[in-house]
């Protein structure tokens, strides 16, 4: 069984503006010990899908459907307790910004204390050495004073390392993260992928590891699925999508990233900006922007097709070609 | 593309001169609120930019960029040093301001903060050309005209505020902005880091447009060194306030000189499945410029640092191509490290 099987999630939330469809229709298996990056522009979905898996949308507003299992926990029916139950031993979230993990009025250490202690029947004394245990695992340089710091009183990589501890700290099967390294510099952000490498292979913990930087997903994804207006629109091994992108979307995206050897080619950017989540059309979403539309573009969403071994994409032209088509 | 055989009597003139320029910020404390230290942000940064050139700028946060570029601007004023503009010392007060502001323009990263909230668009782009005494109507037209060469219907965005702009849109205002006042030189501090790729590749687009049609000057900040090298003719790679090296971009990217450009280099991802980075290139965060070390200011984190390195500091040093210098004693002639040239008995 899956670790995490999503089956057609919906979500949407009230706006002043009105009805904003933001998660439309999303379906993804997740295997334990796997690394599964979702790769999309801002405004994509890719937080709010995440933030699903761990009840952390504003109830009042939200309107959510379908069904979301973590280590076969129905995530929409649980109560908020034992949804508290899960966070940190089952499923646990690192983000952009470290200081929205942390509380700044107390040392790190305590905290790391703390949420062992939450979730374990352990002595102070013994939470303490695992959390010593958990700074020396990150490469925190002098872990044991490093401890008693405050959150502002580290740098910003470290502030990243010290909230892997604490994500880590009661030993998920799923961590979720949400652009960890986007505020970094280049040369910290790679020191952070290859310790999340690491941790995620000596422990064995699965990944969803949310980015918009296709570099950084060809680095550490075991897959990629592209996030475009709420839902997939492609999905498959990292090598697979990134050797052979199927979607016109997926297409643009790379075209769009400066990388190798494009200097002197004037970029093939993808002309205009993605749709008002709150006058969603009925169709493909990425329509009004493709260059390889066609008339059924605008009347379905189009299905999801096979592009090769394990790799998908919900594209009229991808595979065998589309009954409309003939 | 580089061409080294050219005599520089074939080469544009120096449109930038940068000399020696130090801005130091003094850091307060201590129950007496005494100086107690100075974050040496900039410390010594010379180069030269010709005409029609995109110089690109390097290096990790805090290295000084943004400062070198509001001290250009004399957003704040130096300690020491100069800056010549066309051949000319930027002159002191008012006037001489106002001339150069004209003829340098900057485009920041926060498109949003950089534009007055309560402004039109017609408003924000006419407002500096009318400072600098042309007349309003002309001035307004001048909006419309420069929207439209950013790829703005001007009849959809003259009466918009920033608020109802998409980040894309508003930079596009900025590089406007900043053209209306038909400047030489164009300053762009991070301009396309914050915008999502699909919108900072038709920007990139926009830039290079612009460069062509209006036979500007850019100088090119940024932390992202695959647009770098797509922007740039020459890099310049800066380390806690200094610069460690600069030459052509593509010498600088495949036959770099200092360890510290190496190591970002090798810091980029590498885009292939196959070729992931198994060891990172630099530990810990770029180190602080208040207090830098003693030599060479990246002999904490170099893996070639020698007892040298942590004496004297090494000067830019001409090393193998054309316009081509690097700071570090493995290019200084007889610096007594060890890969350093050794000194030829003539
Ligand atoms: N709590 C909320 N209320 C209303 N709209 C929201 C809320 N959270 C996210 N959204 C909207 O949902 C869309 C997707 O957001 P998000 O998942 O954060 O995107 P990203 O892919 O950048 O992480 C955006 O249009 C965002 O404005
Ligand atoms: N107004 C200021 N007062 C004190 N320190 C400053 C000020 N502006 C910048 N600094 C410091 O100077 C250093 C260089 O900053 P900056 O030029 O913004 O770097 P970069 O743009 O390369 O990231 C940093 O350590 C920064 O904290
Ligand atoms: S001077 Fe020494 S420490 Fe500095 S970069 Fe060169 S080898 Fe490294
Ligand atoms: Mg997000
Ligand atoms: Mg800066």
């Amino acid at each position: 069984m899956s670790l995490v099987e999503i089956e057609n999630l919906h979500v949407s939330f009230r706006t002043d503006e009105g009805t904003a469809n933001v998660i439309n229709g999303v379906d993804l298996e997740v295997e334990p010990g796997e690394v599964v990056c979702i790769l999309g522009e801002s405004g994509s979905g890719k937080s709010v899908t995440l933030r699903a898996l761990m009840q952390l949308l504003p109830k009042r507003r939200t309107t959510i459907s379908g069904r979301i299992r973590v280590a076969e926990h129905d995530i929409l029916s649980l109560d908020e307790r034992k949804m508290a139950d899960l966070r940190g031993p089952t499923v646990a979230m690192i983000f952009q910004e470290p200081m929205t993990a942390f509380d700044p009025v107390f040392t790190v250490g305590t905290q790391i204390v703390e949420t062992i202690k939450r979730h374990e029947k352990i002595s102070e004394r013994e939470a303490e050495a695992r959390a010593l245990e958990l700074f020396e695992r990150v490469r925190i340089p002098s872990p044991k004073a490093r401890l008693k710091n405050y959150p502002f009183e580290m740098s910003g990589g470290m502030r990243q390392r010290a909230m892997i501890a604490l994500a880590l700290s009661c030993r998920p099967s799923l961590l979720l993260a949400d652009e960890p390294t986007t505020a970094l510099d280049a040369t910290v952000q790679i020191q952070i992928l290859l310790l999340l490498r690491e941790l995620q292979q000596e422990l064995g913990m699965a990944i969803m590891f949310v980015t918009h930087d296709i570099g950084v997903a060809v680095e550490v994804g075991d897959r990629i699925a592209v996030m475009y207006a709420g839902r997939f629109v492609e999905m498959g091994s990292t090598r697979e999508v990134f050797s052979r992108p199927a979607h016109p979307y997926t297409k643009g995206l790379m075209a769009s990233t400066v990388h190798g050897d494009m200097k002197g080619q004037r970029m093939k950017a993808i002309d205009g900006s993605p749709p008002d989540l709150t006058r969603l059309l009925p169709g493909c979403a990425f329509e009004p922007r493709c260059g390889e539309r066609i008339p059924v573009c605008r009347q379905v969403v189009p299905a999801i097709r096979t592009a090769g071994p394990g790799h998908t994409a919900a594209c009229v032209h991808v595979g065998a070609p589309a009954k409309e088509l003939a | 593309m580089t061409d080294t055989t050219a005599t520089s009597t074939e080469r544009p003139p120096v449109l930038l001169q940068v000399d020696d320029l130090k801005k130091h910020f003094p850091i307060f404390g201590g129950a007496l609120n005494r100086q107690v230290g100075a974050v040496q942000a900039v410390d010594g940064v010379s180069f030269e930019v010709r005409r029609g050139e995109t110089l690109g700028i390097v290096g990790e946060s805090g290295c000084g960029k943004s400062t070198t570029a509001k001290l250009l601007m004399h957003l704040i004023e130096p300690d020491a040093g100069a800056i010549s503009v066309g051949g000319e010392e930027v002159r002191r007060g008012r006037r001489g301001l106002r001339e150069m502001r004209r003829r340098m323009q900057m485009v920041f990263q926060d498109s949003y903060a950089s534009l007055n909230p309560r402004l039109t668009i017609e408003d924000t782009i006419a407002f500096g050309p009318k400072v600098h005494g042309v007349p309003v109507k002309v001035a307004k037209q001048r909006a419309r005209d420069f929207l439209a060469k950013v790829g703005l219907d001007p009849n959809s965005f003259i009466r918009r505020y920033p608020h109802e702009l998409s980040g894309g849109q508003r930079q596009r205002v900025n590089i406007a902005r900043a053209l209306a006042l038909e400047p030489d030189i164009v300053i762009l501090d991070e301009a396309v880091s914050a915008l999502d790729k699909s919108v900072e590749a038709q920007v990139l687009n926009l830039l290079m447009d612009l460069k062509r049609d209006f036979d500007l000057t850019y100088l090119f900040i940024s932390h992202d060194l695959n647009v770098v090298h797509y922007v740039s003719d020459r890099v310049l790679v800066m380390y806690l306030g200094k610069v460690v090296e600069v030459g052509p971009v593509e010498m600088l990217y495949t036959a770099s000189q200092h360890p510290y450009t190496r190591a970002l280099l090798s810091a980029m991802p590498a885009m292939d499945p196959d070729k992931r980075a198994t060891e990172p290139p630099l530990a810990g965060d770029p180190p602080n410029p208040i207090n830098p070390p003693p030599g060479c200011r990246f002999h904490t984190r170099c893996v070639h640092a020698e007892e040298v390195c942590k004496l004297k500091e090494p000067f830019l040093t001409r090393v193998a191509g054309e316009g081509h210098f690097s700071a570090c004693h493995m290019a200084i002639e007889g610096s007594g490290h060890s890969q350093a040239p050794q000194r030829v008995a003539a």
